[in-house]
C-alpha cells in the first residue's frame, strides 16, 4: 500500500507545471478571451509546447505514437491545468477522446495529428450540447447524454455561444446526430464519459489550489483596522473551511484514477464521489476567494474571475455535485421513495 | 500509487476478521454507566487474552508488532464487525503513544502491559474549570516534596471522560509556579487512589456517568510519575493531541461502517426522500474520502513524515461527518428518532466530537495558522 505518486509521475507533473507556469500565466488567459487583446496565436504555442513534451499522446498506447501512460499518470497534469486555468482542452482532447479514437482503430489520421498538436477535438458528452472549446478545435466528439452513442462533428457544427468564461471558446451543436457515428463497445463508451468526469475533478482540484494561494497571499497582505485581515478569526475560519473540502476532495480523485487504471468494479462510482466533492470544494473555494478579496474581486482587472469563472462552469459541467451523488446512491443500490411518506 | 495490500496483510485482516466474528459481543450497556464499564473491562481481557488489544505495539507487552497498515486494517474489521468501544482507548491510543516517545525504559516497562491487559485503566487530565481550549491556562500545581522524593499536586480537572471508573489519570501540572503558560507544565502519571484524590462522576448529556471532576489536594506522586523533562509538559503533552485528533482515535474504519449502517437504513425506507438519499450518499462519499486522506497520511508517516497540524484537518472533518450522517440518520427515522436506540445514542455521541480533543474552532485557527501560515495576531 502506498498512497503517493511515483518518482515517475512526480517528475513529470513537475515538468508540466513548469512548462504551463512559464508559457500560461494570467495574461495567456486573458489571450483566449475575446476583445482588444486576443492573442490566438499565444494559445495555441501553449498547445504545441505541451505536444512536444508528449501530453497530448500521453493516454494513448505505444503502440498509437503515444506514451501509453494512465489516469494516476494523467490526473496529476489535468490538476496543473486547472492551476494555471489552461484555456484549451486538455482533458477533452488527451484524456476523453485520445484514448477513445485509439480505440475505435479507424481513426489514425486523426488521432496522428491530435498526437502531434494539430488538430483539437473538442468534447460534449452530457447531453447539453455545450462544447467548451469548440472555437479552437477541428473536431468535435459528441454525445447525447453518459450511456448514449457518440460521434465526431466538424467543428462548424458548432455555433459560438457567449459563456461566463470567455475563455471556454463555448460553442453549441446538436448532441443527438454527430456526423460520424463511432463504433464503440460500451466499456469504451463509458470509460470515456468516465475519463471526462474525472478529468474535470482534477482541473476543479488544480483551480481551486490557485484560488486558495491567491486568497491566502492576499489576506497576509491586506491590512485594515491595522492589521493583517488573516489575523482575523472569521477569515481565518473561511480558509480553513476551504483548505479542509479541498484536502479531502484531492485524495479521492487520485483514488478513482486508481480505481479506472485497475478496472476495479467501483471506479464510475469512485469517479463520480471523486466529481462530486471536487465540485462542492471548488464552489466553496471560489466563494471563500471572493468574500475575503473583497471588491477587488469583483473586477476584471484582477486575476481571479479567470479562477472563478471556470469553476463555476466546470463544477457544474459532466455532471455537477448532486447529479454525482444519485449516480453513486444508485450505485448504493440507494432509490429515493416514490410516494410521499408519512410524517 | 499502490493501492493493494500484501499478502500477508491480507492474510492479518482474514484472522482478524474470523476472530472477531467468533467473539465479537452484541448488546453491551453503555461503557460510559458503571455497569457496561465491567461488561467492556471484560470484553477489553479477551482482546488482550488473544492479543488483539494493542495490535500495534511490541510483543512484550501483549502486541503484535503490527505495522501501521496492519493497525488501519484491524480498526477496519473492529468496526465492521460492529465491535464495542474502547474503554481502554485513552490509555492505549493517547498515552501510550507518549510514553512509547518520551517514557524511560523503566516506565514503559512498569505502565504499557498493565495497560494493554486492562488492569490499570487512564483517563485523561487535560481540562480544568478555568482551561479549556486554552489549555495553557492550566492552573493545576505541583510542589517539590524534595524529603520524599517526589511532587504534591493540588488543583482541578473536569470532564474527564470515563473517570468515575478509571484507575489512573495522566496530565498537565504547573511545576514552576513564576512560570505563565505553556511554560513551567509538568506531565504526570497520577493513581486516583492515592490519597488526597476524589474523583465525582457526573452525567453526561446522554445520561451516562461518562464525565468527572477530580480533585487533588496536597496528593503525592514520586519522581518517576513524570514523563519527559520536569518543565517540558506542553512539548510532551501535544505529542499526545495530534494523536488524539488525528487518526489514531478515529480511524476510518468507524465512518466506513456508520456509512454503510446508513445506506441500509436509507434503503426501502418509505421516508428516503430524494433530498435525504442525497445526504446519505454524502455522507457515504465523506466516508469514503476520510479513508482515501488517511491512506495518504499513513503512507506519509510511513516514510517517516509526521502530520502535525494535519491532524487538525482530521478532527474537522471527522467530527463534522459523525453529525451529519447522524443528523441524517435520524430523519429516515422520523418521529422514531427520539427512541432511545442506537442511533439516538450515536446522534448524542456525535454531539461531542466538536467540542472535546480542541473544539473545533481551536482547530480551525490551528489550520489556519499552521498550515496556510496565517498571522495568529
Amino acid at each position: 500500500m502506498r498512497f503517493a505518486l511515483t518518482d515517475d509521475q512526480a517528475a513529470l507533473r513537475d515538468a508540466v507545471r513548469e512548462l504551463l507556469t512559464r508559457e500560461c500565466p494570467p495574461d495567456a488567459v486573458r489571450a483566449a478571451w475575446p476583445g482588444p487583446g486576443t492573442d490566438p496565436d499565444r494559445v495555441a504555442a501553449i498547445w504545441a509546447k505541451l505536444a512536444e513534451m508528449g501530453v497530448l499522446g500521453a493516454a494513448v498506447p505505444e503502440a498509437d505514437g503515444g506514451l501509453g501512460l494512465g489516469a494516476c499518470d494523467l490526473v496529476p497534469l489535468l490538476e496543473e491545468a486547472g492551476r494555471v486555468a489552461l484555456p484549451l482542452p486538455l482533458v477533452e482532447t488527451a484524456f476523453v477522446a485520445a484514448p477513445l479514437l485509439a480505440a475505435t482503430g479507424a481513426q489514425d489520421e486523426l488521432l496522428g495529428r491530435l498526437v502531434a498538436g494539430e488538430a483539437i477535438v473538442a468534447v460534449s458528452l452530457d447531453g447539453s450540447g455545450l462544447v467548451p472549446f469548440a472555437g479552437v478545435a477541428e473536431v468535435l466528439l459528441l454525445g447525447a447524454g453518459p450511456g448514449a452513442a457518440i460521434g465526431l462533428s466538424p467543428a462548424a457544427a458548432a455555433e459560438p455561444v457567449d459563456s461566463i468564461d470567455g475563455a471556454r471558446g463555448l460553442g453549441r451543436a446538436d448532441a443527438e446526430a454527430p456526423a460520424t457515428p463511432l463504433d464503440l463497445d460500451p466499456r469504451e463508451r463509458d470509460g470515456a464519459w468516465d475519463r471526462g468526469v474525472l478529468g474535470a475533478a482534477a482541473q476543479l482540484v488544480g483551480l481551486s489550489r490557485t484560488l486558495l494561494a491567491l486568497s491566502d497571499e492576499y489576506v497576509k497582505e491586506r491590512r485594515q483596522f491595522g492589521v493583517p485581515i488573516g489575523s482575523f478569526q472569521a477569515v481565518k475560519h473561511q480558509l480553513a473551511d476551504a483548505l479542509l473540502a479541498l484536502e479531502f476532495a484531492a485524495p479521492m480523485v487520485l483514488r478513482a484514477a486508481w480505481s479506472l487504471d485497475h478496472g476495479e468494479p467501483t471506479a464510475s462510482r469512485n469517479v463520480a464521489a471523486a466529481k462530486a466533492l471536487a465540485s462542492d470544494a471548488a464552489e466553496q473555494v471560489a466563494a471563500t476567494a471572493l468574500q475575503v478579496h473583497g471588491a477587488i474581486a469583483y473586477t476584471t482587472e484582477y486575476d481571479l474571475h479567470l479562477f472563478a469563472k471556470r469553476v463555476w462552469a466546470s463544477a457544474r459541467a459532466w455532471g455537477d455535485a448532486e447529479w454525482q451523488r444519485a449516480r453513486v446512491a444508485a450505485a448504493l443500490d440507494l432509490n429515493p421513495a416514490s410516494a410521499v411518506p408519512l410524517p | 500509487m499502490d493501492l493493494t495490500y500484501s499478502a500477508a496483510e491480507e492474510a492479518f485482516r482474514a484472522e482478524a476478521r474470523e476472530w472477531l466474528e467468533a467473539n465479537v459481543p452484541h448488546d453491551l450497556a453503555s461503557g460510559d454507566t458503571a455497569a457496561g464499564f465491567a461488561q467492556h473491562l471484560e470484553w477489553e481481557k479477551r482482546l488482550f487474552e488473544a492479543r488483539w488489544a494493542v495490535v500495534s505495539w511490541p510483543e512484550d507487552y501483549g502486541g503484535r508488532d503490527a505495522s501501521i497498515w496492519e493497525w488501519l486494517i484491524f480498526e477496519e474489521e473492529y468496526y465492521r464487525a460492529g465491535a464495542p468501544m474502547r474503554v481502554t482507548q485513552n490509555g492505549i491510543f493517547l498515552l501510550a503513544p507518549t510514553l512509547f516517545e518520551f517514557g524511560t525504559p523503566a516506565q514503559q516497562d512498569r505502565v504499557l502491559p498493565r495497560m494493554a491487559a486492562a488492569a490499570d485503566l487512564w483517563c485523561q487530565g487535560w481540562s480544568e474549570p478555568g482551561a479549556g481550549s486554552d489549555l495553557a491556562a492550566t492552573k493545576s500545581r505541583a510542589v517539590r516534596d524534595e524529603e520524599a522524593g517526589g511532587w504534591r499536586l493540588t488543583g482541578q480537572k473536569t470532564w474527564t471522560t470515563r473517570g468515575a471508573f478509571c484507575t489512573h489519570m495522566f496530565g498537565l501540572f504547573r511545576t514552576d509556579p513564576e512560570s505563565e503558560r505553556h511554560r513551567g507544565l509538568t506531565y504526570f502519571m497520577v493513581p486516583l487512589d492515592a490519597e488526597g484524590v476524589t474523583v465525582r462522576g457526573f452525567e453526561r448529556l446522554d445520561g451516562d456517568e461518562g464525565f468527572a471532576e477530580v480533585f487533588l489536594e496536597d496528593a503525592f506522586i514520586p519522581d518517576d510519575a513524570a514523563i519527559g523533562e520536569v518543565g517540558e509538559g506542553w512539548r510532551v503533552a501535544m505529542a499526545t493531541t495530534g494523536s488524539e485528533r488525528g487518526l489514531t482515535l478515529r480511524s476510518p474504519g468507524r465512518f466506513l461502517s456508520a456509512a454503510g449502517r446508513l445506506a441500509e437504513l436509507a434503503r426501502n425506507n418509505p421516508r428516503a426522500s430524494a433530498a435525504r438519499v442525497d445526504r446519505v450518499a454524502r455522507a457515504w462519499i465523506e466516508a469514503e474520502a476520510y479513508q482515501q486522506f488517511t491512506l495518504k497520511q499513513v503512507t506519509d508517516i510511513a516514510a517517516g513524515r509526521a502530520p502535525g497540524a494535519q491532524s487538525s484537518l482530521n478532527k474537522l472533518f471527522w467530527s463534522e461527518l459523525d453529525i451529519r450522517l447522524q443528523e441524517t440518520a435520524l430523519d429516515l427515522l422520523g418521529p422514531e428518532a427520539e427512541l432511545d436506540g442506537p442511533w439516538s445514542r450515536a446522534f448524542l455521541f456525535a454531539l461531542a466530537g466538536p467540542i472535546y480533543a480542541g473544539t473545533n474552532e481551536i482547530q480551525r485557527n490551528i489550520v489556519a495558522e499552521r498550515l496556510l501560515g496565517l498571522p495568529r495576531k
